[in-house]
C-alpha cells in the first residue's frame, strides 16, 4: 500500500512540470486569499496590540462613577485629592504615587494633510512618569512644570506635523514647545500628548478641575481592597479600573468593527478560492484521466490514486500559503498608521502586526482550501471507469 | 443568436467546470456588493452633506462648548438663513456597549435645519409639547425595540445629574427619511431639558456647536468668514465650515484604514477574475480542432470570433449579474454586518452600474484573447493538433 502511495505520487510531482499554467494559477490564486486575509486581519491585530499592550495591572485608573471614557469623566480639584488620600496606593517621598490627570482633544495637521486630525493632549501631575513605569522619555527631556512645554509620543511626532523636539506649535491662544519625546512599547499612549495638568487648565476653561486619577498601588492584589475604600466613602461616585482593562475596552468597538469586515472580506474571498481551486484540480485530473486509468489498470488500488490528487492540492495550497504569507508580511507587518478610536474621538497611532499566529491561522486556512478542492476531483480520479477512461483523450 | 444552442453545448460539455466558474464569478462579485458598500460606509454620508449647511465649532478643539448666546448674533449676519444648534450628549441604554449618537438639540428649528429627516405631523406636535420627549430613528427604533410612548432611561457620560439618576424620555416620535443612506440610528431631545438641569454647573448654557443654513450655498466661505472675524479674539473663538468639509474631515481621520482594506480586496478581486478569466480561456484552448473543423465546414472568421466570446460573456453574464443581485439583497435587507456600528450601510446605485460594466469587461477580456487566437488560426495547424 504504501509502496503504491509513494509510486503514485512520484509520477504525480515528476508530471507537475507539464502542467506548470494550471499550477501557477492555483498558487496564485491561494496567495491572494492569504494576503486578503492577513492584511485585513493584521490591522485589527495591530490596533489590538496598541491597545492592549497598554499599561500594567498595578496602575489603577479613576473617573466620575457612570464614564467609560476619560473623555466623558470629570473631577472636581477636591475629589481627587481625596482620591490620592485613599489607603493602597504606593507612596514615595513626595507622598502617593497618584497623578490626576485631563484629557483633551486639539485639532492638529498630520504630516500628510494640512486639514486637522483629532490629536490627545494629557495635561499629567508631576507623578505621571512614577505611574506608568513602561513610558521613558527617550529623546530630550521632561517638560519643566509651571511652563508650556509639551512631551510628545513617538507615534504621535511621527504621525503629525512638527512634533519633533525643539519646535513650536498654537492651539487656541496657547503657544507650546516640544522639550521631549516619550516611548511605551509601541502602546496607544505614543499617540499622546503630555503637558502640565495646571497649565492646561486655565487654557480650557476648566477651572480646578480633572477627568481622572492615575494610581499606582502598592501591589497589583490590592485592587479590590482599594476599589472598595473609594466606593465605601460616601464623598466619592467614583468608579475605578485597572489601566489594561481600560484600554481593552476602549478599542472595543473600532474592533468588532475591523474584525467583523476581515472575516467577512476573507470568508468570501476563502469560498471564491475553494471554487478556484476546484476547477484548477480538475483541469488537472482530466489532463491525466488516461496516466491515472493505466495506473489501476496495471493493479494501483484507489487509495493511492486519491491521496496523490489530495498530496498534490495540499502541496500547492501550502505553496501558495507560504507564498502569500510572506508577500503580507514584506507588505503590512509594521506598516504604521493612524485611525480614529470612536469611543474617544482622539487619534490612535498603531502598526499593523502580521503576527505568527495569524500566519499560522492563515496556513491552515490554505491548506483547507486545498483540502476541499482536491477532494471532489480525487474522488473522481478514483471512481472513473478504466474503460472509459482509457477510451478519453 | 441561432448559435445560442452551440454556445449551450459547450457550456455544458464540462458541467462541472461551468459551474464552478460560474461560482467564482458569483462570490467576486458578491464581494465587490460588500466592498461598495464597506466604502460607502467609510465615507460617512459625505455625499449626502447638504451644500448650503455650516457648521460652527469651538476654535480650539471639537469638544470644547460655545456660549448659547452666540445664536442671536449669528442670525443678524448677512445671508443667514436659519441658525439651530445641537449638544453631544453621550449617553448610552443600559449598558456601555449601547451605544449611539444621542444629542441634546434646539427644539424650535432642528427638524427644520434637517429637512431629511421626515417626522409625522402629529408625532412632532407632541415632541414639541413634551419637554422630555425625544425623537428616534427608525433604525434606532428597530435596534432596541422602542416604540412610540415608551419611556426611555439613558445613563449619562458627560452630564451627570446632580441626582446621580438616569436621564429618562419619552419616545414622542420616529424619524425616516425618503433620501437613501441617512443617518438613522440617532436620538435627539430638547436642549432646554439639559440646560435646566445644568443652569447652575458649568455646563450651563452652552452648546456644542452650532449649524447655520445659507441664502445661497455660493457665499457659504464669504458667511463663515464673517462667523469667524466676529468671535475673533472673544474668549470662545469659532471655526466654521460647510457640513462637507466637517464630514470629510471626520471621514479623514478613520484613515487609510478603509483605504488599505478597499485595496487589498480590489486586487484581490482582480486576482480571482484572472483566475477565472484564466479558466475561461483554457477550456476554449482544448478545443483549437473543433473550432478548425467550424472553419472547415465554411463559418468565417468573424462568425468564430463571436462564437467564443458569446461563450465566455455569457459565463460573465450569468455569473455577475446573479452575484450582484444576491450582494444587494443582502447589503439592502441583511444591513450593516458589524450590528448597527455603522451609521449607513447600502449599495450605492452608481457601483450597481459599475459593477454591470465590470462583468461585461469581464466576459470580454476571458474570451478576447483566445477568440483572436481562434479567429488567425489555420485549418492545416489546428487539425494537427490534439
Amino acid at each position: 500500500m504504501l509502496s503504491q502511495i509513494v509510486a503514485v505520487s512520484a509520477v504525480n510531482f515528476r508530471s507537475l512540470r507539464q502542467r506548470l499554467g494550471s499550477s501557477t494559477v492555483a498558487i496564485i490564486g491561494i496567495a491572494g486569499v492569504v494576503v486578503v486575509f492577513l492584511g485585513v486581519l493584521s490591522i485589527a491585530e495591530g490596533f489590538r496590540a496598541a491597545m492592549a499592550g497598554v499599561g500594567d495591572p498595578q496602575t489603577v485608573i479613576v473617573m466620575r462613577a457612570g464614564s467609560d471614557t476619560e473623555m466623558t469623566s470629570g473631577l472636581s480639584g477636591d475629589t481627587a485629592r481625596l482620591i490620592m488620600d485613599t489607603p493602597g496606593i504606593a507612596r514615595n517621598e513626595r507622598g502617593p504615587v497618584a497623578s490626576p490627570e485631563l484629557f483633551v482633544i486639539v485639532g492638529h495637521p498630520t504630516k500628510k494633510d494640512p486639514s486637522d486630525a483629532n490629536v490627545p493632549l494629557r495635561g499629567v501631575s508631576s507623578a505621571a512618569l512614577q505611574v506608568r513605569p513602561e513610558i521613558r522619555i527617550v529623546e530630550g527631556r521632561m517638560f519643566t512644570e509651571g511652563t508650556n512645554e509639551i512631551v510628545v509620543g513617538r507615534a504621535a511626532s511621527r504621525q503629525f506635523a512638527n512634533l519633533d523636539v525643539g519646535s513650536q506649535t498654537r492651539w487656541g491662544q496657547n503657544n507650546w514647545k516640544v522639550v521631549g519625546i516619550f516611548e511605551a512599547n509601541g502602546s496607544a499612549a505614543e499617540s499622546e500628548i503630555w503637558c502640565d495638568a495646571r497649565v492646561l487648565q486655565p487654557a480650557y476653561q476648566r477651572g480646578n478641575s480633572y477627568q481622572s486619577v492615575y494610581v499606582r498601588l502598592e501591589s497589583p492584589e490590592g485592587f479590590q481592597a482599594f476599589k472598595d475604600a473609594l466606593t465605601s466613602n460616601p464623598q466619592l461616585s467614583v468608579t475605578a479600573i485597572r489601566e489594561p482593562d481600560y484600554f481593552a475596552a476602549q478599542s472595543d468597538v473600532l474592533n468588532s468593527i475591523i474584525t467583523t469586515i476581515g472575516f467577512l472580506i476573507a470568508g468570501l474571498m476563502g469560498i471564491g478560492a475553494v471554487f478556484g481551486a476546484v476547477n484548477t484540480m480538475y483541469t488537472a485530473v482530466a489532463s491525466r484521466t488516461r496516466e491515472i486509468a493505466t495506473l489501476r489498470a496495471l493493479g494501483f488500488g484507489n487509495f493511492p490514486v486519491v491521496f496523490s490528487v489530495l498530496s498534490e492540492a495540499v502541496i500547492l495550497s501550502l505553496v501558495g500559503g507560504v507564498i502569500g504569507g510572506l508577500l503580507a508580511w514584506i507588505a503590512f507587518d509594521g506598516y504604521q498608521t493612524s485611525t480614529m478610536n470612536f469611543q474617544s474621538f482622539s487619534q490612535v497611532a498603531f502598526a499593523f502586526a502580521v503576527t505568527p499566529k495569524l500566519l499560522g491561522t492563515a496556513l491552515v486556512y490554505a491548506l483547507l482550501m486545498g483540502l476541499v478542492g482536491g477532494m471532489l476531483p480525487a474522488i473522481r480520479a478514483a471512481r472513473l471507469p478504466v474503460v472509459t477512461a482509457l477510451r478519453e483523450l | 443568436m441561432k448559435f445560442l444552442h452551440i454556445v449551450w453545448r459547450n457550456l455544458m460539455r464540462r458541467k462541472i467546470r461551468t459551474i464552478f466558474t460560474l461560482l467564482s464569478i458569483f462570490v467576486s462579485f458578491v464581494l465587490f456588493g460588500y466592498l461598495m458598500a464597506i466604502r460607502s460606509a467609510f465615507s460617512m454620508g459625505i455625499d449626502l452633506a447638504g451644500a448650503d449647511r455650516l457648521m460652527v465649532l469651538n476654535k480650539i478643539s471639537i469638544i470644547m462648548p460655545l456660549p448659547v448666546s452666540y445664536k442671536e448674533r449669528i442670525k443678524q449676519i448677512e445671508g443667514v438663513k436659519e441658525v439651530t444648534f445641537a449638544n453631544w450628549f453621550g449617553g448610552y441604554y443600559q449598558e456601555t456597549r449601547n451605544q449611539f449618537p444621542n444629542m441634546a438639540v434646539d427644539a424650535e428649528n432642528w427638524f427644520k435645519m434637517y429637512s431629511e429627516f421626515a417626522v409625522p405631523e402629529d408625532q412632532m406636535k407632541a415632541w414639541l409639547a413634551d419637554r422630555q420627549g425625544a425623537i428616534i430613528g427608525a433604525d434606532l427604533a428597530r435596534r432596541f425595540g422602542w416604540k412610540v410612548g415608551d419611556r426611555v432611561p439613558l445613563q449619562a457620560t458627560i452630564f451627570a445629574r446632580p441626582d446621580r439618576r438616569a436621564w429618562e424620555f419619552n419616545i414622542s416620535g420616529i424619524y425616516d427619511s425618503p433620501v437613501k443612506g441617512t443617518d438613522k440610528t440617532q436620538l435627539f431631545f430638547h436642549w432646554e431639558l439639559l440646560n435646566e438641569v445644568l443652569r447652575n454647573t458649568q455646563f450651563g448654557n452652552q452648546v456644542g456647536w452650532y449649524v447655520i443654513k445659507v441664502n445661497d450655498p455660493e457665499q457659504s466661505p464669504g458667511v463663515a468668514k464673517t462667523v469667524d472675524t466676529m468671535f475673533a479674539n472673544s474668549p470662545t473663538e469659532t471655526k466654521t465650515d460647510s457640513e462637507k468639509n466637517f464630514i470629510a474631515g471626520w471621514a479623514k481621520q478613520i484613515g487609510n484604514i478603509s483605504l488599505i482594506t478597499q485595496l487589498v480586496a480590489a486586487a484581490a478581486l482582480f486576482m480571482m477574475l484572472l483566475v477565472t478569466a484564466n479558466t475561461m480561456a483554457q477550456s476554449i484552448r482544448e478545443r483549437t480542432s473543433e473550432l478548425a473543423v467550424l472553419k472547415t465546414l465554411g463559418f468565417g472568421d468573424g462568425r468564430v470570433l463571436s462564437l467564443v466570446l458569446m461563450e465566455s460573456c455569457v459565463l460573465a453574464l450569468v455569473g455577475g449579474i446573479a452575484g450582484i443581485a444576491v450582494s444587494w439583497a443582502l447589503v439592502t435587507i441583511g444591513g450593516d454586518p458589524t450590528g448597527a456600528f455603522l451609521p449607513q450601510f447600502l449599495f450605492p446605485p452608481k457601483d450597481v452600474v459599475i459593477g454591470v460594466l465590470m462583468v461585461v469587461a469581464l466576459g470580454f477580456a476571458a474570451g478576447a484573447i483566445p477568440a483572436l487566437q481562434a479567429q488567425r488560426l489555420r485549418i492545416v495547424d489546428a487539425l494537427r493538433r490534439t
